[in-house]
C-alpha cells in the first residue's frame, strides 16, 4: 500500500489528476450501487454539470485576469448581469452570435467603468465593485423597462425569448454527423452496457461530448488560451508583474496603468460572456436575477483554484456539478453524500499510511458525520444545497489559506510615479 | 487644515450628488423623458406629509446598516456581510419574539437582544476566520451572505414558519406587547395629523440612540481611540499595546450586532412577523450610505434620509411612465462618484498643503540654517 502511494506521488500532475478523478468516479459508482440510483454518473448529470460550470468558469477567468493585474473585482456579478441583458438584446435584434458579441461588449463597458474608478481614480477596489453591482442591476432593469416592456413576451423583468447558440455532437464519440454521415454513438452505446465503472465513465464522457454548445467549447478553450497568454507571453508576464509588484514593474518600463486597463476590460468581457452563456445556452431568455450570484461563485472558483486557469476550471467543475445536483432530486444528493463519506474514509486510510494520525482521525470523524447524515436524512433541502459552493469556498479558504497564494499586490492602491 | 476638512465633508458628497443626478438626467433624456419634470414630480410627491413619514421610516434601517458598515470602516474592515446578517437576525428575532408575551418594554428589549446576539455571532465567523486563518473579511462575508440567504430560507420554510398561516407564508405574529408603538401621537403634539396608514415607526428613537452610541464609542471611548489608531496605523497601534486580533473580533461583533438590528424597525413597526419576502438590500445600500456620510453619524443620517426619500419618491415615477429604476442608477452612481470626488479633492488638498509647506520653508532659509 505504502509503496503504491509512493509511486502515485511521483507521477506527473495530469496523471495524478486522472487517478484522483477515477477514484472519485469509483466512489460515486459504489455509492450508486448502495443507494440504487444511476443519476450520479449519468449523461444528463454530466452534461448539466458541464453546462452549469461554464458561466462559473468564465466569471472565474474574468476574475483571474483582473486580479492577476492587481485589481480586485467583486463587480463580476454586475458585469455578468450586463452581459445577460446585452446578449439577449443582441440575440433578439440580430442573431445568436451577435448576442455573444453584445454580451462581451456589455460586460466590457462595466469593466471599463471599474478600471476608470480603480486604476485612474484610485478608488478602493471593493467600493467600486459594490457600486458596479448596484449599478448593473439598476441600469439593466431601467433598460428592460424601456426596451422589453412594450414587446410581446417582454416585461420589466424579462426579454422576449431569443434563439440560442447551436450545439453539436462529437462524431464517433457521441454520434455526431460528419459530412452528412451519421457516425456511431460510441459512449452512448457503452453507457447502456451496464459494465461496472466503465459504463459510468462512458456516461460522463457521453454527457461531455454530446449536445455540447459551441459556446461551451469556446469557454473550455479559453482555459489553455489564458494559461498560455498569461504565463507564456511577454504581455502576460507584464500583466502579472503589475499584480505582484507594480512599482518594480513601473521601474522596468511596464505601462502599469495600461496593463491594468487591459486586464480589467478583459475581465468585464469574460464576465459578460458568462452572462451571455446563461441567456444563449441555458435559458434562451433574459430574466432578471438569472445570474443568481454566479459572479460571486466565479470569484470563489478563482480562489479555490489558487488564481490559476487550471484551478479555476477545477473549481468551476466542482461547483457546476454541485449546481446540477439541485435539479436532479434529493436521491442523487444522498448518494453524493455517501460518496463523499467513502472518499473521506479512503483519505483517512491514506493519511494513516503517511503516518499523519491527527489528519486521519479528523477525516475519519468527518466521514462518520457524513455517513450519519446519509443514514438519518432522507431529503436534503434544495435551499441548503444552493449554499454549498459558498460553503466550500469558505472551507477551502479556512483550511488551505496558507497554501493559497494570491498576487502579492492584489487590491493595492497604485498611482503612477508614487513610492509604495 | 480647516478648508480641507470642509471640502471633503460637504463638497464631496454634494458634487457626487450633482454628478449622479446629472448623469441620470442624461439617461432620461436619451429615452425621451424630461428629467426636470421627473425630478419635480419626485419632489412634489416626496414632500407630502405621508411621504416624509415613510422617508424617515425608510431611512431608519439604512442608517443602522450604515452604522454597522461605518464602524468596520473606522478600522479598515469592510463588512459586506450586513445583508445576510440582518436577514438571519430578523428571522430569529421574529421567531423568539412570537414565543412569549411580557410587558412591552421588556418584550421589545428581549427581541432586540436576540437580534443583536444573533448578528454578533454571525459576524464572529468572519472575524475568527480572519484572525485565526488569515481569510480576508470581504471574501468571507460575501460567501457568508449567500450562506445566510440559503440558511434563512431553509429555516424559514422548515422550522420557523407558522403552522396556521393562510395564504401568506410568514412566522407567527409577535404579540402586541412585542411591537414597537408608532410615534404618530408625538407628531400630533406638533399639530401634524398624518392620514391613516402612515405610521412613524417607533424604532426611529432606537436609531437615534444608536447614532449617539456610535458617536460616543468611536470618538469618546478608549475602545474608539484604539479602533481609529488600529485603522490608521495598525503597526503603531500594535506597538502601543493594542491587540489587532482583539480589535478585529470586537469590531466585527459590534458591527454584526448593529447589523442585527437593521431589520427590526420593519419587523416591529410594520410586519409584526417575518414574511417570506422580507425586505432586502438594506445591507448593500447601507454601504452606499456609509460612504456618502463618510462614516460620520450626522453625515450618514443625511445619506440615509436622502436614500429613503429617493426610495419613496420613486413610487410616483411609475405612474408617470418613468422607469423608477432610475433611482437605483442614481444610487449606484452616487457610491462611485462620492469616492472618486473624495479622492480627487484629497489629492488637491494634499498638493495644496505640500505647496504651502514648501513656500513656508523657502521664505525662511536662515532659520533653517540656524537650527
Amino acid at each position: 500500500m505504502t509503496a503504491l502511494v509512493e509511486r502515485v506521488r511521483k507521477l506527473s500532475r495530469p496523471a495524478r489528476l486522472t487517478i484522483i478523478v477515477s477514484v472519485a468516479v469509483l466512489m460515486m459508482t459504489i455509492a450508486e450501487i448502495v443507494t440504487g440510483t444511476t443519476t450520479l454518473t449519468s449523461r444528463s448529470t454530466a452534461s448539466a454539470a458541464l453546462r452549469l460550470s461554464i458561466p462559473i468558469l468564465l466569471a472565474g477567468l474574468g476574475g483571474l485576469y483582473s486580479e492577476r493585474s492587481g485589481v480586485v473585482n467583486i463587480g463580476l456579478e454586475g458585469m455578468m448581469i450586463a452581459g445577460t441583458w446585452f446578449a439577449a438584446w443582441g440575440a433578439w435584434s440580430f442573431g445568436p452570435w451577435e448576442g455573444v458579441i453584445f454580451g462581451l461588449a456589455g460586460g466590457a463597458l462595466f469593466g471599463l467603468l471599474h478600471a476608470l474608478a480603480t486604476v485612474t481614480f484610485n478608488v478602493d477596489h471593493i467600493v467600486s465593485g459594490v457600486a458596479i453591482n448596484i449599478l448593473g442591476l439598476g441600469a439593466m432593469r431601467f433598460l428592460s423597462s424601456i426596451v422589453y416592456t412594450p414587446e410581446t413576451g417582454g416585461s420589466v423583468i424579462q426579454s422576449p425569448p431569443v434563439t440560442g447558440v447551436s450545439t453539436l455532437n462529437f462524431p464517433f464519440l457521441s454520434g455526431g454527423n460528419l459530412f452528412g454521415w451519421h457516425t456511431p454513438d460510441f459512449f452512448g452505446w457503452l453507457e447502456l452496457q451496464n459494465i461496472f465503472l466503465l459504463s459510468d465513465f462512458a456516461g460522463i464522457f457521453r454527457g461531455f461530448t454530446g449536445g455540447v454548445s459551441w459556446l461551451t467549447l469556446i469557454g473550455l478553450a479559453l482555459v489553455p488560451l489564458s494559461a498560455w497568454l498569461l504565463w507564456r507571453t511577454a504581455w502576460g508576464l507584464r500583466l502579472r508583474s503589475c499584480g505582484e509588484d507594480p512599482w518594480a514593474a513601473e521601474s522596468l518600463g511596464v505601462p502599469v496603468l495600461r496593463m491594468k486597463y487591459y486586464a480589467v476590460v478583459i475581465s468585464g468581457m469574460l464576465a459578460g460572456l458568462a452572462g451571455g452563456f446563461l441567456v444563449l445556452v441555458q435559458a434562451g431568455i433574459y430574466r432578471e436575477g438569472m445570474t443568481g450570484g454566479r459572479g460571486f461563485i466565479g470569484l470563489g472558483a478563482m480562489i479555490f483554484g489558487n488564481w490559476l486557469p487550471s484551478g479555476v476550471l477545477g473549481g468551476s467543475l466542482v461547483f457546476g456539478f454541485g449546481d446540477s445536483l439541485s435539479f436532479r432530486g434529493p436521491a442523487v444528493v444522498r448518494s453524493l453524500i455517501l460518496a463523499v463519506a467513502i472518499g473521506l474514509f479512503a483519505a483517512a486510510v491514506y493519511a494513516v499510511t503517511r503516518t499523519r494520525v491527527r489528519t486521519a482521525v479528523i477525516q475519519a470523524l468527518v466521514a462518520i458525520g457524513f455517513l450519519a447524515f446519509f443514514l438519518t436524512v432522507q431529503v436534503v433541502p434544495n435551499q441548503l444545497l444552493s449554499a454549498t459552493p459558498y460553503l466550500i469556498t469558505l472551507l477551502v479558504l479556512a483550511a488551505a489559506s496558507q497554501r493559497l497564494r494570491m498576487p502579492a499586490a492584489d487590491g493595492a492602491r497604485y498611482a503612477k510615479g508614487e513610492a509604495r | 487644515m480647516r478648508g480641507g476638512r470642509f471640502l471633503t465633508a460637504v463638497v464631496a458628497p454634494a458634487v457626487a450628488l450633482v454628478i449622479a443626478f446629472g448623469l441620470a438626467a442624461l439617461a432620461l433624456l436619451l429615452v425621451d423623458i424630461n428629467p426636470i419634470d421627473a425630478y419635480r414630480e419626485m419632489i412634489s410627491f416626496g414632500t407630502t406629509t405621508a411621504s416624509l413619514i415613510i422617508t424617515v421610516n425608510n431611512a431608519v434601517p439604512l442608517f443602522i446598516s450604515a452604522l454597522a458598515v461605518g464602524i468596520g470602516f473606522k478600522m479598515g474592515l469592510f463588512n459586506i456581510g450586513v445583508e445576510g446578517t440582518y436577514l438571519i437576525a430578523a428571522l430569529f428575532a421574529a421567531y423568539v419574539g412570537a414565543l412569549f408575551s411580557i410587558t412591552t418594554v421588556l418584550h421589545v428589549l428581549s427581541i432586540m437582544l436576540v437580534a443583536v446576539l444573533v448578528g454578533a455571532l454571525w459576524a464572529w465567523i468572519p472575524a475568527m476566520l480572519k484572525v485565526k486563518r488569515g481569510v480576508h473579511e470581504v471574501i468571507s462575508t460575501i460567501m457568508l451572505n449567500f450562506i445566510a440567504f440559503a440558511l434563512s430560507a431553509y429555516l424559514f420554510l422548515n422550522v420557523f414558519r407558522a403552522e396556521t398561516a393562510g395564504l401568506t407564508l410568514a412566522t407567527d405574529l409577535i404579540p402586541e406587547s412585542g411591537r414597537m408603538p408608532s410615534l404618530n401621537p408625538l407628531l400630533g403634539w406638533f399639530g401634524i395629523e398624518p392620514r391613516a396608514g402612515a405610521n412613524l415607526h417607533g424604532f426611529l428613537l432606537v436609531a437615534i440612540l444608536l447614532g449617539i452610541f456610535y458617536h460616543y464609542l468611536v470618538t469618546k471611548s478608549r475602545f474608539g481611540y484604539d479602533l481609529r489608531a488600529a485603522g490608521i496605523n495598525p503597526s503603531a497601534a500594535h506597538a502601543s499595546g493594542v491587540s489587532p486580533n482583539r480589535m478585529i473580533i470586537w469590531t466585527m461583533m459590534i458591527s454584526g450586532g448593529l447589523a442585527g438590528l437593521v431589520g427590526l424597525s420593519q419587523l416591529l413597526g410594520f410586519f409584526n412577523q417575518y414574511p417570506q419576502d422580507f425586505p432586502r438590500n438594506y445591507g448593500f445600500n447601507g454601504i452606499a450610505v456609509a460612504l456618502l456620510g463618510r462614516n460620520h453619524p450626522v453625515g450618514m443620517a443625511f445619506g440615509a434620509l436622502l436614500f429613503g426619500f429617493m426610495q419613496r419618491s420613486a413610487l410616483i415615477l411609475d405612474l408617470r411612465n418613468v422607469p423608477k429604476e432610475i433611482v437605483t442608477i442614481i444610487q449606484g452612481i452616487v457610491v462611485l462618484a462620492v469616492v472618486i470626488v473624495y479622492e480627487v479633492i484629497s489629492r488637491y488638498v494634499q498638493r495644496r498643503t505640500v505647496a504651502a509647506a514648501a513656500r513656508a520653508t523657502a521664505s525662511e532659509p536662515e532659520t533653517v540654517e540656524a537650527a
